[in-house]
């Protein structure tokens, strides 16, 4: 469970969220709906700490998210926005490399990497040196890091930035899976079908403040739209381009 | 303390497999400069040894008209190469480095001599050209002998006492013993030994910090459980290694180089076996961590990789700013200044190729000092990584 508490956070004269609250519950796929520059990844940074927030609070599981509680963000795996991989290591050095950062003993480390290997495809790549991985094999690679020390908790920035159409299916797939096993899983996303097909809740964010929370479904009736993308333009305005 | 070995063991397998970085950081700084240092050493030494027995060759304009003073130069290993023309044609001669000396009798020479009055000769020379400096410094010493004999011939015909000529002679006494005198050149020593150590940890220092960053691979780890402290302190581990590699390999190539020329032939001696090679680095580790931490903090702080590198070009240079002052000020070596850290590795690095006593004091201080320094600066380093500046 990953929720958001009146956050608030400038950057210089910026302000870039402006009370941001929601709840991501367990076992359920939260999206983070919202145009460029609405504050996703800020919103997300915070929750899994590697930005404090000026006021408000990121609980994880009930606790506080912090720099210096280790304990909770164990609890978190975390595939940042155009996240990169160490180039002249390989794929499955990578993902055994944040095992090991995780807690994870040698073996341990060894068997889990062996593991996500397989659940993600990367068994072609995963004795290549991950400098020429295309933007695909780049994400799944990243997502194993994120996943290597079975987290309860999943925050993905923009999982989809990139993928194609294969591979967005192969992502869905493996995040209904973990839904299942009860998961709670946060992503953000600028794709309307993406959050209409994926998520079972979405939390629609512009300029840094939640202007309407519900199912896809709920959404669009609320908002008397055809379709979730038009819903999703009445909810955000022209407000978020410029941004 | 799991993490900092496991980031540690990371970043150096990761930096060793950029070939190219391995080569510069490695070989080039390490091996290529001693080779260089070395091959220049060589080269000021043979050219300081030309000279005293080496023939001078001297163009004369109107030389005919004096032939003692040619009879004279020509014994003193001189070689003459009558020239006709007159002062034009004698700059000429320098200019266009047809001639390195030009001797002009001027017609008024004899009859001048003969009055007994200071006859002039005319010596041309360059002395822009360095090289060419001290065959002129030769040609003038022998000139002054030519006019002295002429002197006391005259005195003595007078019966005067050529003595008298002499009211003062300076008699220099060079107390420098052979390994003292090397120095002058092999105090460069320390100076390369810390640059080289600063070239093999720059890019890990670069690589690990702005330049995760800058591929994207920053925010995931600093996401990851690991306590942040942990995770910068193998990243600094991880450039100590490469920079004490570096100080080894640049250390020992340094030692067999110089150990190659040929000093004692020049009257100087170095100390420069194993055990030396194994002493210089003792000393300088101490310095290791501290300017680990120093590359560290900078690229850290800076934007981007281009800013870091311009940053740490500069942070080359400040390892020899106390050097310079020493110089400068002419200070010598005592405990006051041994927390001073490259100072006082320069002259406990000095006095042990000097094979000189170290004082195990001065050893203690300076390693002391430069350990405590860099264990402060780790302060500003782990507070920059825990908060979100880190992230640029």
């Amino acid at each position: 469970m990953i929720e958001a508490r009146d956050l608030h956070k400038r950057f210089g004269r910026v302000e870039a969220l402006g009370g941001v609250s929601f709840l991501a519950p367990d076992a359920r796929i939260t999206g983070l709906l919202g145009p460029n520059g609405a504050g996703k990844s800020t919103t997300l940074r915070i929750l899994y700490a590697t930005l404090a927030a000026d006021s408000g609070s990121a609980c994880v599981d009930g606790d506080t998210v912090s720099v210096a509680n280790t304990d909770v963000r164990r609890r978190v795996g975390v595939l940042p926005h155009n996240a990169g991989l160490y180039p002249a290591l390989t794929a499955r050095e990578n993902i055994e490399y944040f095992a090991r950062l995780c807690g994870l003993g040698k073996a341990a480390a060894r068997q889990r990497t062996g593991e996500l290997i397989e659940l993600l495809d990367l068994q072609e790549i995963a004795t290549r040196r991950a400098k020429g991985f295309s933007q695909g094999q780049k994400i799944r690679t990243a997502l194993a890091r994120a996943l290597v020390h079975s987290p309860r908790n999943l925050i993905l920035d923009e999982p989809t930035n990139g993928l194609d159409v294969p591979a967005v299916r192969k992502l869905r797939a493996l995040l209904l899976r973990l839904r299942e096993r009860g998961h709670c899983i946060l992503f953000s996303s600028h794709v309307m079908q993406e959050v209409a097909m994926l998520c079972d809740e979405a939390v629609v964010i512009t300029a840094g403040r939640v202007v309407a929370c519900g199912t896809p479904e709920a959404l669009r009736q609320r908002t008397n739209a055809a379709s979730f993308e038009d819903a999703f333009v009445a909810l955000t305005g022209d407000a978020g381009e410029d941004a | 303390m799991r993490a900092v070995w496991t980031v540690f063991a990371k970043e150096f397998r990761e930096n060793l497999r950029d070939r190219r970085t391995v080569l510069t950081a490695l070989l080039l700084g390490p091996l290529f400069g001693p080779l260089f240092f070395s091959m220049m050493l060589q080269l000021s030494l043979d050219r300081s040894r030309v000279g005293a027995d080496e023939i001078i060759q001297l163009q004369t304009i109107n030389g005919v008209a004096a032939p003692n003073l040619m009879a004279f130069l020509q014994a003193q290993r001189i070689h003459i190469v009558p020239v006709a023309g007159d002062s034009t044609a004698a700059r000429r001669l320098i200019t266009t480095r047809a001639a390195r000396l030009v001797l002009e009798v001027p017609p008024e020479y004899v009859a001048s001599l003969e009055a007994g009055r200071p006859a002039a000769l005319r010596l041309y020379a360059d002395s822009s050209r360095t090289g060419d400096e001290r065959y002129a410094a030769r040609l003038s010493a022998v000139l002054d002998r030519y006019a002295q004999q002429i002197a006391v011939q005259r005195l003595t015909l007078r019966g005067v006492d050529p003595q008298l000529l002499a009211p003062v002679v300076v008699h220099r006494v060079d107390v420098s013993t052979p390994a003292s005198r090397s120095l002058l050149v092999l105090g460069m020593m320390s100076f390369f030994i810390v640059l080289s150590m600063l070239t093999g940890g720059m890019y890990l220092a670069i690589d690990t910090t702005v330049g995760e960053r800058e591929r994207g691979t920053l925010e995931p780890l600093l996401a990851t459980p690991a306590p942040r402290g942990q995770l910068v302190l193998g990243k600094m581990l991880a450039t100590c290694a490469y920079m004490l590699l570096s100080l080894t390999l640049s250390t020992s190539a340094l030692c067999l180089a110089l150990g190659r020329i040929d000093l004692e032939q020049f009257g100087m001696s170095a100390n420069l076996g194993p055990a030396t090679a194994v002493g210089i680095i003792a000393i300088m580790a101490p310095l290791i961590p501290l300017l680990a931490a120093l590359m560290t903090l900078i690229a850290a702080w800076t934007r981007s990789a281009r800013e870091a590198q311009a940053w740490l070009g500069i942070l080359q240079l400040v390892p020899s700013v106390p050097l310079v002052f020493a110089s400068l000020l002419n200070l010598a070596p005592r405990l006051a200044l041994m927390p001073v850290p490259s100072l006082s590795q320069h002259f406990l690095v000095t006095q042990l190729l000097r094979a000189e006593p170290l004082d195990k004091l001065w050893l203690a201080t300076s390693a002391g000092s430069a350990l405590l320094l860099g264990a402060l600066l780790l302060v500003p380093v782990m507070r920059l990584y825990a908060s979100e500046r880190v992230l640029g």
